[in-house]
């Protein structure tokens, strides 16, 4: 038996978690591909022309994973950290599942719906039994697995920190959701820019999770989705040590186009930019932003000198 | 400066009546029924909006502007499931920064658990509030609600086939306007009454089958009549009768969102979030009656309606119903619309025509 885990969404907040699970109880798994043009154009061709860029990406790794797996590991989650998550964590396996119909595809479904203490291993255990697992491997492959993502997360936190405080170069906080930051095709060509631009990128996305949460309320109350409050306290505690912000949004994103606006409205005094990625790429009109937006933090740093 | 306190909730429908009851009969406030919308309304809201931002947003913060700048000081928002949960807070910014001075009663502030919670919000709008007030007011404003919906309901089945063109658009206008006069239940059910038997006896020439066509789509846009081109209206001069049961009456004051999900269930396994589910209900049950077309009207970037747009392209397949989908945002052409419409009359109209010559060969 193989299982398809699609690299999109949801796995890029929990790589180490799903794979060390499947890999515990010895199940073998298929990670479809570092996200393509191809998979892109597919994804696009599969979706209703308004749906999100990281929706279709999702629908270009299952269009890939379909005919090369025996189930397609389909993942769902209402609720983290005490907060709601955009209605496209809700959607994704119901849109996934009518887009495909015609497939007849086997799904491993896996469905955290509240916020609880357990409410994590109970949506494993539920996926395990599927599997005519034992619940004690279950359980102890879990524990397992929940480590080496919580060790992971922190060894990733702490190598950027350390970064933090050594680097001269100008310090570039990038604010994007994990499945932005994270893609090949979205997120990492401006990472690189930004580094050919002699800049230090620091991933707002690398910071604790609850830490940046709690910060979050300072900021904005009401705010109902997890993943944005993570990005949004992250912009709280570390907008005055950076030199600048860039915002990277997929178009048309729900939540952020209305937190990106929140956050323009209550930083000042620091150079913001704000990247919209569709389907269609144009590095090189980016890139010649990031150019100038470099120019302009090193403008005000030379002034600030004077 | 003056000190009175007028208060404002955004243009949805026809609540307005409804609201106006409950704010100065319960909260004691004097309340400024919104100003209608306008093309001016949705310029000046996505003007001052985030680019793409669903389209709801644009015409409420387009409605507080045009509320604010006719004396209105004291702004309101309810919550949901979806962005509009973060409605409040961001319009209230975006306002505040713009250098507006007013109270924000926004309801995604309060912790609906905590008695404090709900008192301290509901004084925001008049600190002297009384808890008693409101609550007594409430049986009453929830039963305009009802009867704004029923009467609609009525409208809308009916108003394609009058003999006297106008005649229902002037009565219940007529029934809108006396609305604002009432401050009593009593005063209510008579008006009710009155209302309903002059509905009633308006002249129509409704034939025994008629084209039915129902509407379903995201919470604001299917249910306010300018964001969706007065799409009910049009449906209704092709002479089609129009079915909707998204209103106010099915879905908080009569919750049905759970009976609802259960009928969607074979399409949707799980919540998809916000309105979705009932839009993919309702349509399943238009389609189970036997209507001939269901009409998906639906903001631009709504997430939830985007994410049941499959799943109702496979209820048309598998009901053999047609469904058309219309997605507005604030560029929206007019003539567009009505193009799309004539076409779905059209197509509607010869696959009828087709059914029945087919029953007849049969027979």
């Amino acid at each position: 038996m193989k299982i398809g885990i699609p690299r999109a969404l949801l796995y890029y907040k929990n790589e180490k978690l799903w794979t060390t699970f499947f890999s515990e109880l010895g199940i073998e798994y298929l990670i479809s591909p570092q996200t393509n043009k191809e998979i892109v154009a597919n994804g696009a061709n599969l979706a209703i022309d308004e749906t999100c860029l990281p929706t279709k990406i999702l629908l270009g790794h299952i269009d890939y994973l379909k005919d090369k797996c025996d189930y397609v590991f389909l993942p769902r989650v209402a609720r983290v950290n005490g907060c709601g998550m955009c209605t496209k964590f809700l959607a994704q396996v119901d849109l996934v599942k009518n887009t495909f119909r015609d497939d007849n595809l086997n799904y491993l479904f896996y469905n955290q719906e509240k916020d609880k203490k357990k409410s994590e291993y109970k949506a494993f255990l539920k996926m395990g039994k599927f599997l005519n697992l034992k619940p004690k491997d279950i359980k102890a492959a879990y524990l397992k697995a929940r480590a080496v993502q919580d060790s992971f997360n922190k060894q990733r936190q702490e190598a950027q920190e350390k970064i933090f405080k050594e680097t001269k170069k100008n310090k570039v906080l990038v604010v994007a959701h994990a499945y932005n930051v994270g893609d090949q095709f979205v997120g990492q060509p401006i990472i690189r820019a930004l580094k050919e631009l002699d800049c230090e990128p620091i991933i707002a996305e690398y910071f604790d999770e609850k830490e940046c949460i709690k910060a979050s309320y300072n900021l904005t109350k009401t705010l109902p989705w997890a993943y944005n409050r993570h990005l949004v306290g992250a912009v709280e505690l570390y907008k005055d040590k950076v030199d600048g912000i860039v915002i990277l949004t997929t178009f048309p994103c729900g939540p952020d186009s209305m937190v990106n606006e929140m956050i323009l409205h209550k930083v000042k005094n620091l150079p913001i930019l704000l990247l919209t990625m569709d389907a269609q790429d144009a590095t090189a009109g980016i890139e010649t932003r990031l150019e100038s937006y470099v120019d302009i933090i090193n403008f005000k740093k030379e002034r600030a000198n004077e | 400066m003056n000190n009175e306190i007028i208060a404002c909730f955004p243009q949805w429908a026809n609540y307005s009546h409804a609201f106006r009851y409950l704010f100065e009969n319960g909260f004691d406030v004097k309340y400024m029924t919104p100003p209608p919308i306008t093309k001016k309304t949705l310029e000046l809201g996505s003007k001052n909006s985030p680019d793409y931002v669903c389209t709801p947003f644009k015409y409420c913060l387009g409605c507080y502007l045009e509320a604010l700048s006719s004396g209105a000081n004291c702004l309101m928002q309810i919550f949901g499931a979806c962005r509009l949960n973060y409605y409040g807070e961001l319009a209230e910014q975006i306002l505040k920064d713009m250098g507006y001075k007013f109270h924000f009663f926004n309801m995604a502030n309060v912790k609906w658990t905590s008695p404090k919670s709900i008192m301290e919000n509901l004084r925001v709008v008049n600190p002297n509030a009384s808890l008693f007030k409101i609550v007594k007011a409430l049986p009453t404003t929830i039963a305009i609600i009802e009867t704004i919906d029923e009467f609609d309901d009525f409208v809308r089945h009916n108003v394609g086939f009058e003999v006297n063109e106008g005649d229902f658009d002037r009565t219940y206008k007529e029934f809108n306007e006396k609305l604002d006069e009432v401050n009593s239940m009593r005063q209510f059910k008579k008006l009710k009454k009155e209302y309903a038997k002059k509905f009633k006896a308006i002249p129509i020439n409704k034939p025994q089958k008629t084209i039915k066509v129902g509407m379903v789509g995201d919470y604001y846009t299917v249910q306010e009549p300018f964001s969706n081109y007065f799409m009910e209206k049009e449906l209704a001069k092709m002479g089609m009768e129009v079915f909707r049961d998204m209103n106010l009456t099915n879905t908080i004051i009569h919750n049905q969102w759970k009976k609802r999900r259960k009928v969607a269930k074979r399409y949707a396994k799980y919540n998809i979030g916000a309105t979705a589910n009932f839009t993919i209900a309702e349509a399943l049950n238009f389609a189970k009656q036997g209507m001939d077309g269901v009409i998906q009207v639906k903001c631009f970037g709504c997430t939830p309606e985007l994410d049941a747009m499959p799943i109702l392209q496979n209820v048309s397949k598998d009901y053999q119903i047609p469904i058309l989908h219309f997605s507005f945002d604030s560029q929206t052409s007019e003539t567009g619309v009505k193009t799309r419409l004539e076409a779905f009359y059209d197509m509607v109209e010869a696959r009828r025509k087709d059914n029945n010559l087919e029953k007849e060969k049969a027979i």
